[in-house]
């Protein structure tokens, strides 16, 4: 919301520059995103009258300009602009000039043509293109009044202005208006609220409902409309200052009436549209909803498709313009247009939400609608515009208006308008009064303010307030729709107040932080790969559903199960993920393509499978890991899958697993604690990779996180050292190549005995040593005693014992034997 | 005669431990002199021969002899010895601005570390840990927190729904309703986890984010409580010299409603660039939790109060780590993650 602070000025009263105007508003509640400083910096322009144009010699787009600044001689100034003429006034930049935002005019030669300044356009004087009037929007900004020829333009003008631009919040629609910010700043500074002039002078003869009826067929869309006849309309240029205030708050001026509606919409933050009464066949309004399907050009020349829940503003036979939207091409104001009705409606805002969002169509009246309007401001509004067309001599106002307020109730005055003596007070619909508790106030706030002190807050915000005993008994002005209840009134008094007042003091409730299992045993895993060297990555919950066709997952499985989201960025994001492996790949080969010579990363996050209507899905916490590139290998992957599983106390099994479509046949792995599967590892088969742009070997594991967390032991108890010596012997065994190294480490457990400590793997050899179809296998075999040092003869005994075991059960014999 | 002889020896050792330069030399020495064939060694072993007076005469001298010829040696030892090391450190100096071994641990995510951090300072002041689903219903995401039916932040174009009931959390905040449905006061907890909003991905904006919510309810909790926590938390995470400041502003699920600011951090206040020129950082949103939210879950809210907040955490690792793109987060290159250790 753009605010020109001399416009705010007009209403109330305050003294602050413009940077402590804004640090005062943002703490009571008025957030700015910044300041436009008109004029800021801008030096030496001045009033010019053209004297004459010709064109350059030696250029068939560039004129050059004779120009009356008020010295001894007139200036020759070059331009490209087409649109200058002899007499006209024009903002002329002196050499030695600057322009607001410090561009500084030099004297200079354009195609050999000396030029002694520039000529300026709005826009070179800080104005956007969208609010530039479109006469002059291409070129030099004509003036349209005479101003002293050689006087400040930027003084002249009033353009050294500051306009604040608010963030306004949803729930305050009131702030959408000039009167709604005085207001706030009306209570932050405690200044005095003025309201504008709405006084009509009229002119008798004419009445309102001889030009027009109004019909609401949609009372529930429709709360209020009341419509005002003008008559004899002379449609012109609006004065500069009118301009200047839409300009400033972004919006472009048209011509008197449009530009007056426009006004009394940013003035009091409620909408208004003009028709042309031409057009209005019938002399009937009807606000009714369209026919599905019906097609309707708005203003701005397109044509749209309308809904049957799309609430139309008609007369006896044509839809004239969208309610709440924007007015129709077929009644829009003419250069001769001579009766105009003004119509001040309140929609309802759900109503223009949903049409604005069909429509595609967001309009500074769809906006405010959208937030909320208040019925009761549609009559003061619709007589400000009457008294601006008055003040601007556009047109005679007739008498009385056709107001239909299907809520009306004569019952009881709205005590804020009826402070503002509105004709319109008397049909107001009353309001409940809210009751607010002094001590709840301060309960909350940690404060002890009195009764009086908590009423002089809300009276700054133009609540009627009336103290009792203990409770303050309050009625909020009828446009604040965000007050509710006793809260919403503690935090109206705490903003005023001042948060920064608030002391700052810490709870004294005594509680003890505490953090799931889940999360500790998360955190452990981190550890743990970090320190094997992995780094962790984050990737989107929501992923492609082609991931699981890359990894050639079955189609009965659990991964296909995919919660679809209804609304997805696009494809690429459209369910949810069912597994961290593709996700993780996409990452490896992201960095394959980005030249990263090696990655080593994990994943810890939510699976989520589809737990049928009505319920939500199942989330499941996995972890990924996946490595290319360096030392990356399937045993290295191995060994930090052990240091995991011995970490979390789990005892697991490894099995090839020969068939899982995106694993390297010959190097994968299912891992178990007892029969449940935890994980599957290995490297990816190429075909797979290759899906993700990865021309490197590539070893991923896929485990399911929440199952080792169900698993975990990560309790430790002493094992006591031991106190006699050990008996180390070395073997290596020569088997077929199909034996594996679990076959033979579980032959020698169960031959060994219970002498035997530990027995280790430490080399696997295959090659021109030895036979084609076998393998050595060097194990480190460590014998011990708990009671006793052992002799050489008792370990030989059970040493051989096992040897035989190997050789009858697995046809192992000692290599180099 | 013997006399004679014991001299000699000892003038030999003399001139070969002169002679010799290493360990294994000066060992030699030994070996030869006082070894079991060594010529001390057998002059001893003759005496066995002489009559018990020369014996004994003789014997104190050998017995001289081999305790000078003893200390001799320990001292060639320990010169030698010390020689050698010193060859050896010279032969073995390494360059030590050479690289190290290529030890490589990985880290964390900066998200990670930055809700590691902000929990850290939670639990430090008793806060709890929890956690919620990420897809939610739409009563707890929305309409327990008093959001209102037409609000448009329900809208598609602004949430992401699996079904007309389901949807991706836009905020940690439903996590306050499971809370208070499951229990009673006191409730002291913080929330962090993934959030979700229609948004397409730029420097600025992430469809996925993550947002550590707070929640405090108990007798006797004030705004003033509210500051104070808030306050305590910027100044851990950001520095003690921060400054925090609270605004009103608007959500639904609390009444009165603010957003913290704090002076920032890299000029003190003064305006840079971190801080747009303004001197402020927007850090997070808060306020006391309304009365329709604790009613949700049976709370007694004239009994309890309570307050509640909420804070992006990509925006506060951005802050932090002066990262400029939120997108970094999410691609995982490994020169970006790796940056973090």
């Amino acid at each position: 919301m753009l605010v020109p602070l001399d416009w705010l000025k007009e209403y109330v009263d305050f003294e602050a520059d413009t940077d402590v105007f804004c640090e005062r508003m943002i703490l009571s509640g008025s957030n700015t995103e910044g300041i436009r400083r008109y004029g800021a910096g801008a030096k030496k322009i001045i009033v010019g009258k053209i004297i004459s144009v010709e064109k350059h010699d030696d250029s068939d787009h560039l004129i050059v300009a004779k120009v009356d600044v008020g010295g001894v001689s007139p200036l020759q100034i070059v331009t490209g602009a087409p649109n200058v003429n002899a007499g006209d006034f024009v903002p002329v930049a002196l050499v030695g000039g600057v322009l607001p935002g410090g561009v500084k005019i030099k004297k200079s030669k354009l195609r050999g043509v000396e030029s002694e300044g520039m000529l300026c356009s709005a826009s070179e004087l800080g104005f956007e293109d969208k609010v530039i009037p479109v006469s002059h929007k291409d070129g030099i900004w004509i003036l349209e009044k005479e101003y002293d020829v050689g006087a400040d333009f930027i003084e002249a003008a009033g353009l050294r202005a500051d306009v604040v631009d608010f963030e306004i919040t949803p729930n305050r629609p009131d702030c959408l208006s000039i009167i709604g910010m005085a207001r706030e700043t009306s209570a932050t500074f405690d200044g005095k609220l003025s309201y504008p002039n709405t006084k009509i002078t009229g002119r008798h003869g004419n009445k309102a409902e001889d030009f027009v009826a109004v019909e609401v067929r949609r009372p529930e869309l429709c709360l209020r409309y009341i419509a005002r006849v003008i008559t004899d309309v002379k449609i012109a240029q609006s004065p500069w200052w009118l301009k200047k205030k839409l300009m400033m708050s972004g919006m472009r001026p048209i011509n008197n009436i449009v530009d007056i509606t426009n006004y009394v919409m940013l003035e009091y933050g409620h909408p208004l549209h003009a028709f042309d009464v031409r057009t209005v066949e019938g002399g009937r309004i009807v606000v009714d909803t369209a026919v599905e399907g019906e097609k309707f050009t708005t203003l701005d020349g397109v044509e749209r498709t309308m809904s049957a829940d799309t609430l139309m503003i008609k007369d006896a036979v044509k839809a004239i313009g969208v309610a709440g939207v924007m007015g129709g091409l077929n009644s829009e104001i003419e250069n001769d247009t001579r009766t105009i009705l003004i119509e001040c409606a309140a929609f309802k805002s759900d109503g223009i939400r949903l049409t604005a969002r069909k429509l595609g169509l967001r309009t500074e009246a769809s906006n405010r609608y959208e937030k909320g309007i208040s019925p009761e401001l549609s009559g003061e509004a619709v007589d400000r515009v009457c008294a601006l067309v008055e003040q601007l001599g556009a047109g005679y106002v007739t008498e009385g208006a056709v107001d239909v307020y299907p809520e009306r109730n004569a019952r009881a005055a709205d005590a804020f308008f009826t402070n503002q003596a509105s004709k319109y007070a008397a049909v107001s619909v009353p309001r409940e009064r809210i009751k607010l508790r002094i001590e709840r106030v301060n309960k909350i706030l940690g404060t002890s303010l009195g009764l009086a002190e908590a009423a002089s807050y809300l009276r700054r915000l133009e609540m009627d307030v009336v103290p009792t005993e203990d409770t303050l008994d309050v009625l909020p002005p009828s446009v604040r729709l965000d007050i509710a209840g006793e809260e919403d009134l503690i935090e109206e008094i705490a903003r005023i107040y001042g948060y920064g007042e608030l002391a700052v003091t810490l709870h004294k409730g005594a509680a003890q932080a505490e953090r799931s299992r889940s999360a500790d045993l998360r955190d452990l895993a981190r550890d743990i790969l970090v320190a094997a060297g992995l780094s962790e990555i984050q990737t989107y919950s929501f992923v492609s559903p082609r991931g699981v066709d890359d990894l050639g997952v079955p189609a009965t499985a659990k991964e296909r199960r995919f919660v679809r989201l209804m609304n997805p960025l696009g494809d690429e994001n459209s369910v949810m993920r069912t597994m961290l492996l593709p996700a993780m790949l996409e990452t490896l080969g992201r960095n394959y393509a980005r030249n990263n010579n090696r990655a080593a990363a994990f994943e810890i996050g939510n699976t989520f499978f589809d737990n049928g209507a009505g319920r939500l899905p199942e989330e499941r916490i996995a972890l990924s890991l996946g490595m290319y590139g360096g030392d990356a290998d399937f045993f290295r992957l191995k060994g930090i899958l052990e240091e995991l599983f011995k970490r979390f106390g789990i005892k697991v099994s490894y099995e090839a697993e020969r068939d899982a479509a995106a694993w390297h046949p010959g190097r994968c792995a299912r891992v178990f604690a007892g029969d449940t599967p935890l994980c599957i590892f290995g490297e990816i088969n190429p075909d797979a990779a290759e899906r993700y742009g990865l021309d490197a070997r590539c070893y991923a594991a896929d485990i399911d996180m929440d199952g080792i967390v169900e698993r975990a032991d990560v309790t430790r108890y002493y094992t006591p050292l031991p106190r006699y010596p050990a008996v180390e012997r070395d073997i290596a065994l020569l088997v077929k190549d199909d034996v594996t190294v679990k076959r033979i480490e579980d032959v020698i457990r169960k031959a060994a005995g219970k002498l035997l400590e530990k027995v280790s793997l430490f080399d696997v050899y295959k090659g021109p040593q030895v036979a084609e179809g076998k393998k050595s296998a060097a194990f480190n075999l460590i014998y011990r005693s708990p009671e006793r040092t052992l002799t050489d003869e008792e370990v030989g005994a059970e040493h051989n014992k096992m040897l035989s075991a190997l050789e009858n059960e697995l046809g192992a014999v000692l290599r180099d034997s | 005669m013997q006399n004679t002889q014991l001299s000699a020896i000892l003038n030999e050792a003399k001139a070969q431990l002169e002679k010799a330069v290493s360990r294994s030399e000066t060992d030699e020495v030994r070996v030869k002199l006082l070894g079991k064939k060594g010529k001390l060694t057998e002059i001893l072993r003759s005496m066995g021969s002489m009559s018990p007076d020369d014996r004994k005469k003789f014997g104190k001298s050998a017995n001289e002899a081999r305790a000078e010829i003893e200390g001799l040696l320990a001292r060639k030892f320990e010169e030698v010895k010390a020689a050698e090391h010193a060859l050896r450190f010279s032969a073995e100096t390494v360059d030590v601005t050479e690289p190290g071994a290529d030890i490589r641990i990985g880290v964390r995510h900066p998200i990670t570390l930055t809700i590691d951090e902000i929990s850290r300072i939670f639990m430090s002041m008793g806060f709890s840990v929890t956690e919620g689903p990420e897809v939610e219903t739409v009563f707890n995401n929305f309409d327990a927190l008093n959001a209102a039916p037409n609000h448009p932040s329900r809208e598609l174009t602004d949430t992401f729904y699996i079904t007309g009931d389901t949807l991706l959390r836009t905020q940690t905040s439903p996590v306050q309703i499971r809370t208070l449905m499951r229990r009673q006061p006191p409730i002291k907890v913080i929330a962090p986890g993934r959030c979700f909003r229609v948004d397409t991905a730029d420097a600025t904006h992430s469809p996925m984010f993550h947002q550590v919510e707070g929640l405090l309810v108990d007798e006797d909790v004030t705004m003033s409580d509210l500051k104070g926590a808030l306050d305590s938390f910027a100044k851990r995470m950001f520095g003690a010299d921060v400054r925090t400041r609270f605004r009103p502003h608007f959500f639904p699920f609390t009444e009165p409603s603010a957003e913290m600011d704090m002076s920032c951090f890299k000029c003190g206040g003064k305006g840079c660039r971190v801080c747009k020129g303004g001197g402020w950082i927007e850090i997070l949103g808060c306020g006391m939790v309304h009365p329709n939210v604790l009613k949700v879950g049976g709370v007694d809210t004239e009994r309890y109060t309570g307050f509640a907040f909420g804070m992006g955490v990509e925006r506060i690792a951005m802050l932090r780590h002066g990262v400029d793109d939120i997108r970094l987060f999410y691609e995982n290159d490994m020169r970006f993650i790796e940056q973090f250790k």
